[in-house]
């Protein structure tokens, strides 16, 4: 059959009206925009805090932001591939906080290994649950998800009895996310990685090419070849791995843990992040570099806002209208290439 | 079927002439390509008036400018002398024209009497005065004959009562025009039997009934009239009294096929069979069993809804077959999805390429190599320099036209968007095509280079199934011809015998005559 592919080539090539340019010179100018539409506003912002506040642009200061910012990077990086494909997953916020306090609960009598392993194979269980129920079962990831935080959210605090577990006593806990490489905390490094490590997998891999896909049209994905199940599980369970990994970070660098820690104010930050970095909520279309952006961006508003004196709730009042004119944008550009 | 049709030609109803629905001059383009060309047609009152064609003659075109769904772009309506300028079915309601279309409206969760009043509820300050619309209801039911619950919630009713419904509610606005789309498509031979006395009761009732309908031996039975169109184009209108299957096939056709095809090469017979459908039942599939040659193009004709893109989604496993086998080069195929299939050889061209064919936001370049991404990559990762590579080739085969590989697939014409299908599966090196409707909405330029790709694609070697509802490219490149009728392969057509005759009687016939 591979005479196909090469001695076909003389076929007849009758003349064919070209797209029309003045179209795809808009729908090109609708793509800039979606990555225009989360740099610029940044970068503004950025410059405009270096300019009013001078404390602003100090090392220390943008370490912090990053640092406090670690776990919901990590969260948002892997939300972006449930997003993309076609999904949601409310229930980061519940995982993080069940496996912070696993985490916290094994290090105080086992390994710091063994406690890392128990809080990541939470998160792992979750997102296992969370896309089996989606992909096998059919039922809507949005209510999927937000009745799995519920649950839980309910076994954190029944494990821990709603008690603060310190974590900051044990020997070497501390140390995972908060020693020091090139002045730089290594809970910053590993989310570094590890967001790195998901971004490339959404732009450069065959996965990536099929979470695209799945999520941007599933029954052409499934015709074409695609495990659109199978693949919307994976985003999943990268998603329960991530908000394990976000909440170990937490509770090493935060040297305590709490049950009623992340929860759904969580899930909806890193929500948030993900949408003003331009992601679609209709799947089939995100970066995971821009969700990164996007998070950084909000937490640039309320690093400007404390910095400047600002009243805080004012930063909400932003925070809303911001992520409505993402998800303005974005309708935007599909209307655009209707 | 001559005993049947005496019923349908008895006059009835008083047709006065005021009342007439008088069409002319009437044409509708939809994106420059015509759909319907000055058709003039006079639909008396109190009569069933038929409206006959194949696929895309304009049937529906017409009964929708009738039924103000959409409006001509030229030619004018009268009722009873008076000019209609519709611009919605509510007006059209306001002149007692009611559709009922083959996907019918009504709310499942409501009751019977429900539905029937739905936006015209007897109400008081906002409240629906329930026992008011139920004495009108049973006032409706007595006229009209039928034996329907109000309360019955409509979810639990069969199609045919469902159907009741919608023509209580036509009736309840006091319809005096009623069009009906492929009323009895969906009903068993039993409901069709009901729904047909109910038809003749709305005329005798002097209403007129606009019935457009593939079953000729319906059209026969209750018509008093039939206007037959063509290529958007008026035939004639006769009367039903003398009409007779054969002619009025011969209505419907009648043009020459054009010699837009490329040659034929039949393939041996003796050809090794590349696939092997046997018995195979599935959801609108019913015991279809076929062979395909090496080199070979077979064509699966049949009406819209006759079961021709679930037999091939059936046969590449999109839909678990209930029984039956399909065999692949000799070997049974079996495993989960499409890919399975892919991955031994066996490639579908789905019907709808915006729907279910590619993905309309991703560029070219990815949705090409989607089914392949295997062949383009190392462990895993894209290597973007092969990619662009072979997906350049595989559209040079295909001659497709992109300004860049980057744009997005909406970009292209609609022949290009088709032939980047071809691409994706000719870098799946298959040995079995299926192409469902693989030049709708095509340009006449690309439809020749599609028709070229299948040709020479079964020249090379592949067993190639074009399914279509366009006859005349069934009959151009199939070397035989399977009609299909619901769910079922009524006829099996080849050498001299694939004439378009020949397949439109099986395709309208009630059971299998070939």
């Amino acid at each position: 059959m591979s005479k196909t592919t090469t001695d076909s080539s003389e076929l007849a090539t009758p003349p064919v009206p070209p797209s029309t340019p003045s179209l795809a010179a808009r729908v090109h100018l609708g793509q800039s925009w979606r990555t225009a539409g989360i740099l610029i506003p940044f970068l503004i912002l950025f410059a405009v805090l270096s300019i009013s506040s001078s404390a602003f642009l100090h090392t220390t200061n943008l370490i912090n932001i990053l640092d406090q910012q670690a776990s919901t990077l990590c969260i948002a990086g892997a939300g972006t591939l449930v997003l993309v494909a076609g999904g949601i997953d409310l229930s980061v916020g519940s995982t993080y906080a069940f496996a912070g306090v696993t985490a916290g609960m094994v290090g105080q009598h086992h390994s710091l290994v063994l406690a890392i392993g128990a809080a990541l194979a939470v998160g792992l269980v979750v997102g296992l649950a969370n896309g089996v129920i989606v992909s096998v079962f059919k039922i809507s990831p949005l209510i999927t998800t937000l009745a799995m935080s519920y649950v839980i959210q309910g076994i954190a605090l029944k494990v821990s009895s709603g008690n603060l577990i310190l974590t900051g006593t044990i020997p070497g806990f501390t140390t995972f996310a908060t020693a020091q490489f090139l002045a730089v905390p290594s809970a910053v490094w590993i989310t570094a990685v590890f967001v790195v490590i998901l971004a490339l997998l959404l732009s450069r891999t065959n996965f990536g090419r099929y979470v695209v896909a799945a999520g941007g049209n599933a029954e052409a994905a499934r015709l074409a070849g695609v495990r659109v199940g199978g693949i919307k599980i994976t985003t999943f369970v990268l998603s329960g791995l991530a908000a394990a990994l976000g909440g170990v970070i937490d509770a090493s660098r935060l040297g305590s843990v709490i049950a009623s820690s992340g929860g759904a104010a969580l899930s909806f930050t890193v929500l948030a992040g993900i949408v003003v970095g331009g992601t679609s909520i209709a799947g089939g279309e995100g970066s995971g570099w821009r969700t990164a952006i996007g998070v950084l961006f909000i937490a640039l508003i309320g690093n400007g806002f404390d910095l400047l004196g600002v009243d805080p709730n004012w930063q909400q009042i932003v925070l809303g209208l911001i992520l409505l004119v993402a998800v303005g944008l974005d309708m935007w550009t599909r209307r655009v290439r209707r | 079927m001559p005993g049947e049709h005496s019923t349908g030609s008895t006059p009835r109803g008083a047709t006065t002439p005021g009342d007439d629905l008088v069409v002319t001059g009437v044409s509708k383009r939809f994106g420059g390509v015509p759909a319907l060309s000055d058709v003039s047609v006079t639909i008396r009152a109190g009569t069933i008036h038929a409206l006959i064609g194949e696929n895309g003659a304009g049937k529906s075109t017409l009964a929708k400018i009738i039924a103000g769904v959409i409006g001509p772009d030229e030619g004018t309506i009268t009722l009873g002398g008076r000019a209609l300028h519709m611009r919605s079915p509510r007006e059209a309601l306001a002149h007692g024209i009611v559709t009922i279309a083959q996907e019918l409206a009504i709310v499942p969760s409501l009751t019977v009497a429900e539905n029937v009043y739905l936006g015209a509820e007897a109400s008081a300050g906002g409240f629906v005065r329930r026992r008011e619309s139920r004495r009108r209801f049973r006032e409706l039911v007595e006229r009209v004959g039928f034996d329907l619950r109000p309360d019955a919630v409509a979810r639990t009713l069969s199609t045919a009562d469902q159907q009741k419904v919608e023509i209580l509610r036509a009736l309840s606005r006091n319809a005096s025009f009623v069009v009906m789309d492929e009323p009895s498509a969906a009903l068993s031979s039993h409901e069709t039997d009901a729904l047909h006395e109910i038809i003749r009761s709305l005329a005798r009732a002097g209403t007129a009934v606009v019935l457009i309908s593939h079953f000729l031996s319906e059209v026969l039975a209750l018509a008093d009239t039939i206007t037959t169109l063509r290529d958007g184009r008026l035939v004639r209108t006769i009367a039903a009294t003398g009409a007779t299957e054969e002619s009025l096939i011969e209505g419907m056709l009648g043009r020459s096929l054009s010699t837009a095809f490329p040659t034929k090469h039949p393939c041996a017979t003796d050809a090794p069979v590349v696939l092997e459908v046997s018995h195979l039942r599935a959801p609108r599939v019913d015991d279809c069993s076929f062979v395909l040659r090496r080199g070979e193009i077979l064509g699966i004709a049949g009406l819209v809804g006759a079961g021709r893109s679930e037999l091939a989604r059936a046969i590449i496993r999109d839909t678990r077959p209930s029984s039956g086998t399909v065999r692949l080069n000799g070997e049974e195929l079996t495993g989960r999805g499409p890919r399975a299939a892919i991955r031994r050889g066996l490639v579908l061209i789905p019907e709808s390429r915006k729907d279910l064919g590619l993905l309309m936001g991703r560029s070219v370049r990815e949705n090409v190599s989607l089914s392949r991404l295997d062949l383009v990559s190392r462990f895993g990762w894209v290597s973007r320099a092969r990619e662009r590579r072979l997906v350049t080739q595989f559209m040079d085969v295909t001659t497709v036209k992109a300004a860049s590989m980057a744009l997005p697939a909406t970009m292209l014409s609609g022949g290009n968007q088709q032939k980047l299908l071809f691409a994706r599966t000719l870098m799946c090196a298959p040995s079995v095509l299926i192409a469902d409707e693989p030049t709708r909405g095509v340009d006449i330029g690309s439809k020749r280079a599609i028709y070229d790709l299948l040709t020479t694609m079964a020249d090379e070697g592949l067993g190639v199934i074009v399914i279509s509802s366009e006859l005349e490219e069934v009959l151009g490149l199939a070397h035989r011809v399977l009609v299909m009728r619901h769910g079922r392969i009524t006829a099996e057509l080849s050498g001299a015998d694939v004439r378009e005759d020949a397949v439109l009687a099986a395709a309208f016939a009630d059971s299998g005559v070939s």
